[in-house]
């Protein structure tokens, strides 16, 4: 059979493709992002981005209604924001079986939260497998998505950055054979969730649970391990911590749940009762943990493995206290870090630098303009979640004084602003809230690595679609200052920023040039820049723009001066714009 | 150990093709019949972040993290990076080192400094430790930008792989437009 080294996004992606899965939706977030960006391959997946996870969520919903095999996926805060679809869905019950896919972010790699999404399995009474490598993430797809059928329920599969992100062995299979065909089919009593009918599907949802943790007992993706020890040790784990808990314990006997939710009890106690010291290796929650001191069976767990941040080998066994610090080198000075920063000639570098200078309060969003919030630019002061920026500028303006209030500035990308802040704007116009609304229209959702969305004029797929006119949309939500620049002219951006920041009603201003690394629709590049040293005064205006081409060389006999990278500089220009001294031009 | 595992780590700055290299490795690997995981992470890491790569191998590998003071081999993309993650390397590890530095942000604003002299103190604590003129020998090979297979080409040479695997694979995964010029590029690195 053919193998393939497939990170577990990609395996996602294969096994929704060998189950026969029929529609594809998400949002992009990561780690989750490549699970779409992989459907793409399959010709027989219609796959796409949502605006947001919900209508990604009521799209998988539509087609598992129609009676197709459906895969939602979404990182682990797009949840939140699908969550009220998902409740009911869970009453529900599916015709074509659903997965969506929770990819969580231990440490934060790339999110705001560290929220452990295990709890909405419990929360939404929903199952939830959590595959341990991509060979499982390929099988459990499959198996969520059977699984969905058989239990007429909703089915999470749940990764975690580790998993998402990392390649391992796959055997790959052959699609499965003829699926049931779709259709329409009237089932009110099922899919019309008034409150009469809904009643009589609780119970059913009860049902449901009990019936999949009596199975979950006999099935094979919950497995017991025989270590190398004599048979003292006892270790229930599930996800990437089984991983780290078999480098760590080969000794221990290992309980491996495929299925966090339900947990298989009988099997538990079963195995329980066979250790004397008895451990639930897990990330973040003590999720299983708490189950099992709720079945009355003494285990330790988060009393040794941290509550905050992910799991790696070396934290289990400072845990267990086995061997820890084993580093051979240690440095005895501090390192520079590297903290990621805006691209050159990213078009948000010069929005923030005239925020910065106005001394604008901003409210922030999520997007690779976050990192304005890095030095030197430093103009960000919220950020919450997607969309947040317009609402919280929104409030702020209600209990600021006029003049604190003309200083707050909403700062939200094209695609977060399609997401949700559009409902935002409209609230803001609605109740006659004050503010300035920044919309960095860069035509793409950039930070998750350059996806499509309804701005950018066309589809995952790669099809032309239309293009939402963000200008027209702002006016028939009520806003009447709208006006759009380009940001690659500091004096006109400032100055923009200024009169409409002054201004005692809503305003958006839509800072508008594509993303430097849009592949599309190539952006050109200008010739590299640099500095004439005969001309740099050393005042350092340009670093204050945080361009990663732009270094400071010190000097031992004078103040030290600028030098631009040619290998970085793109040309953009802001640099040169913002020297009073005409130091800098293009190169000779 | 009953089950000995190889760990190689690649680090770099984002924006260096580590992510190629890594999976020119793993597919390698798998090819002459190991076990492989290789984890790295992304999304933020691509903003010209530090970036690090895990490559773990052996007859069977669990976590894809190499634990601390574990790692065999570090190939490392740019100095500070390679300085970055020594804490990872066992001791007697290799190291090979591309000879570039990238001024990270806190130094070009001249908030914090860039530390010297890294060459020497790789070599201090690591005797097997090689400096490779990345950029010298691919601009040799051809293409300046075939630095990522150079050093992959140097690093095969500590990996106990037969020639055809590492021939076979990148046939398999770099264009044909560029195959002549990253084969060249890889056998300069081969021969270090």
């Amino acid at each position: 059979m053919e193998r393939a080294i497939l990170s577990g996004n990609e395996a996602i992606a294969r096994g929704a493709y060998e189950a026969g899965v029929k529609v594809a939706s998400a949002y992009p977030g990561t780690p989750s992002t490549e699970i779409l960006e992989n459907m793409v391959q399959y010709p027989s997946i219609d796959a796409s981005w949502a605006p947001n996870e919900k209508v990604a969520l009521e799209v998988g919903i539509g087609a598992s209604m129609g009676g197709g095999r459906t895969l939602v996926a979404m990182k682990h805060v797009g949840v939140n924001v699908a969550a009220d679809p998902l409740f009911t869905l869970s009453y529900t019950g599916v015709k074509g079986g659903l997965v969506l896919v929770t990819a969580d972010d231990p440490e934060l790699h790339s999110s705001q939260n560290e929220q452990d999404n295990r709890n909405y399995a419990k929360f939404a009474k929903m199952p939830m497998f959590e595959p341990a490598d991509s060979q499982e993430a390929l099988i459990f797809t499959r198996l969520a998505l059977e699984t969905s059928e058989l239990f007429d329920t909703p089915v999470f599969l749940r990764t975690t950055t580790r998993i998402s992100h990392s390649k391992s062995i796959v055997t790959l299979q052959d699609p499965v054979g003829k699926l049931p065909e779709t259709g329409l089919e009237r089932n009110p009593a099922k899919f019309v969730m008034l409150p009469g009918n809904a009643r009589r599907r609780h119970p059913l949802v009860e049902e449901r649970l009990t019936r999949m943790e009596e199975w979950a007992c006999r099935q094979p993706f919950n497995r017991v391990e025989k270590g190398t020890g004599d048979g003292r040790i006892g270790v229930i784990t599930a996800g990437v911590s089984y991983q780290y808990a078999r480098e760590v314990l080969p000794e221990a006997d290992i309980l491996k749940l495929g299925l966090v939710y339900p947990l298989p009890k009988a099997l538990i106690r079963d195995f329980a009762a066979r250790y004397q010291t008895l451990y639930v290796i897990e990330e973040l929650d003590p999720f299983i943990e708490e189950q099992v001191l709720a079945m009355g069976i003494q285990v330790k767990g988060k009393a040794l493995f941290p509550l905050c941040g992910e799991l790696t080998p070396g934290r289990v066994a400072q845990g267990l206290s086995n061997q820890a610090g084993k580093a051979y080198y240690k440095h005895d000075e501090t390192l520079p870090g590297r903290p990621p920063s805006m691209c050159p000639g990213c078009p948000h570098r010069g929005v923030f630098y005239a925020l910065n200078r106005l001394k604008a309060f901003v409210s922030g969003d999520i997007g690779c303009y976050t990192l304005g919030f890095m030095e030197p630019l430093s103009a960000m002061d919220t950020c919450i979640c997607m969309g947040a920026s317009i609402g919280n500028a929104t409030g702020l303006s209600k209990v600021l004084a006029p003049q604190e209030r003309s200083r707050v500035v909403a700062v939200i990308g094209d695609s977060t602003f399609l997401h949700t802040g559009i409902n935002g704007l409209m609230d803001m116009v609605y109740n006659n809230a004050a503010s300035t609304v920044l919309i960095l229209d860069n035509r793409i959702t950039a930070m998750t690595g350059r996806q499509e969305n309804p701005s950018s004029g066309y589809t995952l797929m790669g099809a032309d679609s239309y293009r939402v006119d963000m200008e027209e949309l702002c006016r028939a939500l009520g806003v009447h200052h709208v006006r759009v620049i380009d940001p690659y002219q500091v004096t006109a951006t400032h100055k923009a920023l200024e009169e409409e920041m002054a201004r005692d009603e809503v305003s958006v201003i839509i800072a508008r040039r594509p993303c430097m690394l849009v592949k599309r629709d190539p952006v050109a590049r200008k010739p590299a820049l640099s500095v004439d040293g005969e001309e740099c005064t050393g005042c350092r205006v340009c670093l204050k723009i945080g361009c990663p081409a732009i270094e400071w060389r010190s000097s031992d006999q004078g103040k030290g001066s600028a030098h631009i990278n040619r290998l970085y500089c793109v040309g953009c220009s802001l640099c040169r714009q913002v020297c009073h001294f005409d130091a800098i031009g293009e190169s000779q | 150990m009953s089950n000995p595992v190889t760990n190689v780590l690649i680090s770099g700055v984002g924006g260096q093709g580590i992510l190629l290299a890594s999976e020119v490795l793993s597919e390698v690997l798998m090819l002459a019949g190991h076990d492989v995981k290789k984890n790295e992470i992304h999304g933020m890491s691509q903003r010209g972040g530090s970036v690090v790569s895990h490559i773990r191998y052996g007859e069977k590998v669990y976590s894809s993290i190499i634990p601390e003071g574990e790692a065999d081999v570090l190939l490392g993309f740019e100095l500070l990076e390679t300085y970055r993650y020594l804490p990872l390397v066992r001791q007697g590890g290799s190291i090979l080192a591309n000879n570039l530095r990238i001024f990270p942000s806190p130094v070009t604003l001249g908030k914090e400094t860039y530390p010297e002299n890294i060459p020497a103190k790789i070599a201090a604590a690591f005797p097997d430790f090689t400096l490779v003129e990345g950029l010298k020998l691919a601009a040799e090979a051809g293409n300046e930008r075939t630095v990522n297979i150079v050093l992959v080409g140097a690093l095969s040479k500590r990996i106990a792989i037969d020639d055809h695997c590492w021939q076979q694979t990148l046939r398999k995964m770099v264009p044909a437009k560029y195959l002549e010029e990253n084969l060249k590029a890889f056998n300069l690195g081969r021969q270090l």
